[in-house]
């Protein structure tokens, strides 16, 4: 198939790509970009591995063709930290240990900074309903929840 | 995945031109369509992205009713204030399914043409026949694994279980769906498998899902969605029930009352037979567990999906009580 120009606006820097129709963002970020921050699990919609935001909203980039996303402001976990600086949630992440084997842990990250700022991290049974799109195979959700909830606290103090 | 050709739909009338095309398809949040591409269920030749159209993300609420832009997505519909205090079913119908992220991405319009889960319809490589797919080719369900599949509104066709949750109390409350200027009731919108389970939508080619409408209602605004799963979230439905109630001065005894299952059925499956035993009567548990019975009148399992016959009028028992506590 004839490829297309897509133009991606990521983490505020503008990229120009020649891509077939059928590339997803997920594809596009890590094959294309070297973005490879992000990660591919199930590539079906299932895990949240891929989780980025477009236009401050979190999505799932397996499930997002690349030339949908034009024109949308594409952020991802290369994106998060400012001037050397670790995100409150990134940090919130190192000092609860709330990973194990690291795989799913920026899909949980960019998942936890927008489950903060939609308001739904209000309480530890909300952290877990709102979370629920990403999974652990380590099982560490017990101190997922916890960092979430220790970096919500710190955004609302 | 197959490649396809893409094109971004600049107009209404330009998105429904283009979809009429043998093997155009729309597309919207994708979630339901790029995975099935992935699976090599669906085989676009070119998808329609209306995406970028403006102005069909609309949510308007007031007295008589809402009517929510197809293009209005899960997430928003579920947090929208009048939405969650005249339509509470519809809210929580909307935040109990999927995730957090799918909800982001998928639309009104895209949800209603969700496909079912059933695994096999799923995986062509692995199994040929499915009725779904080819029409004719067979079921591979009907004798296999069918923990998951329906009990209600089943032929010898197919068993597949329709896995939406909107959709089930979109009927409830007597929804409408907009294709342009026809107008459906969400009831109709969904067929029924019979001998063509391939067709699933009373739908055009060149028709577009544009919005819905839910009439306002007292039903609709002392109204639940309970959702029971495997799992506590992310995961469909074992059994749903989206019910609302109304009752007459004295707050005991139901004058309206609205009852659809999820879960369970080949469509969304609204069950007056429910309703009628119990309107007029004062609310008590035991006649209303007798009367929720009625919700799997005529079902039929395949084996290991026969807990949901058991399980159906449960959760509708349940959630009818819980609106009564309410009171």
């Amino acid at each position: 198939m004839t490829k297309i120009p897509v133009h991606l606006d990521i983490n505020g820097r503008h990229h120009e790509l020649q891509i077939e129709p059928r590339v997803t963002l997920l594809d596009a970020l890590r094959e294309r970009l070297g973005l490879t921050g992000t990660k591919k699990g199930c590539d079906h919609g299932q895990c949240g591995a891929c989780t980025v935001h477009i236009d401050g909203e979190r999505v799932l980039a397996c499930l997002t063709l690349a030339a949908q996303a034009e024109g949308r402001a594409i952020t991802t976990i290369e994106g998060l930290a400012r001037e050397g600086e670790l995100h409150p949630v990134q940090a919130a992440f190192l000092e609860r240990d709330a990973f194990q084997c690291g795989y799913c842990t920026p899909g949980q990250i960019m998942s936890a900074v927008a489950c903060i700022r939609e308001g739904h991290a209000g309480s530890d049974e909300e952290i877990r309903e709102y979370m629920a799109g990403n999974l652990c195979r380590c099982g560490a959700y017990p101190h997922i929840v916890a960092a979430v909830r220790q970096a919500a606290q710190e955004f609302a103090s | 995945m197959r490649d396809f050709s893409y094109l971004r739909a600049t107009s209404t009338d330009a998105a429904r031109q283009a979809a009429a095309l043998p093997g155009a398809m729309l597309l919207a949040g994708g979630t339901t369509l790029i995975d099935l591409a992935k699976c090599g269920v669906a085989e676009p030749d070119t998808l329609v992205d209306i995406t970028h159209l403006k102005g069909l993300d609309r949510i308007a609420v007031d007295e008589r009713g809402a009517t929510i832009g197809a293009l209005a997505r899960m997430g928003h519909v579920a947090d929208h204030a009048d939405i969650k205090s005249r339509f509470p079913a519809i809210s929580e119908a909307l935040w109990q399914a999927a995730s957090a992220q799918i909800r982001n991405m998928a639309t009104i319009g895209g949800n209603l043409m969700q496909r079912t889960r059933c695994p096999y319809f799923r995986d062509p490589a692995n199994f040929a026949a499915c009725n779904k797919r080819v029409s004719g080719s067979g079921c591979s369900a009907i004798g296999g694994v069918t923990r998951g599949h329906a009990v209600l509104g089943t032929s010898e066709a197919c068993i597949a279980m329709y896995p939406g949750d909107l959709a089930t109390a979109l009927v409830a409350f007597d929804a409408t769906v907009h294709l342009g200027e026809r107008k459906l009731l969400v009831d109709d919108f969904f067929l029924l498998p019979g001998t063509t389970p391939d067709r699933e939508h009373a739908i055009e080619p060149g028709e577009m899902i544009t919005a819905i409408a839910i009439p306002g209602s007292a039903a609709a605004r002392r109204s639940t969605y309970l959702k029971i799963r495997d799992r506590q979230s992310y995961e469909f439905a074992a059994a749903s029930a989206a019910v609302g109630i109304e009752f007459e001065a004295d707050g005991r005894t139901i004058r309206d009352l609205r009852v659809a299952l999820g879960g369970v059925a080949t469509k969304p499956w609204r069950v007056r037979a429910v309703e009628d035993a119990l309107k007029g009567k004062v609310l008590e548990p035991e006649t209303v567990r007798a009367a929720s019975l009625l919700a799997v009148e005529g079902a039929v399992d395949h084996g290991a999906n026969h807990y949901k016959i058991e399980l159906a009028p449960r959760v509708v028992a349940r959630a009818i009580l819980k609106l009564g506590e309410t009171a």
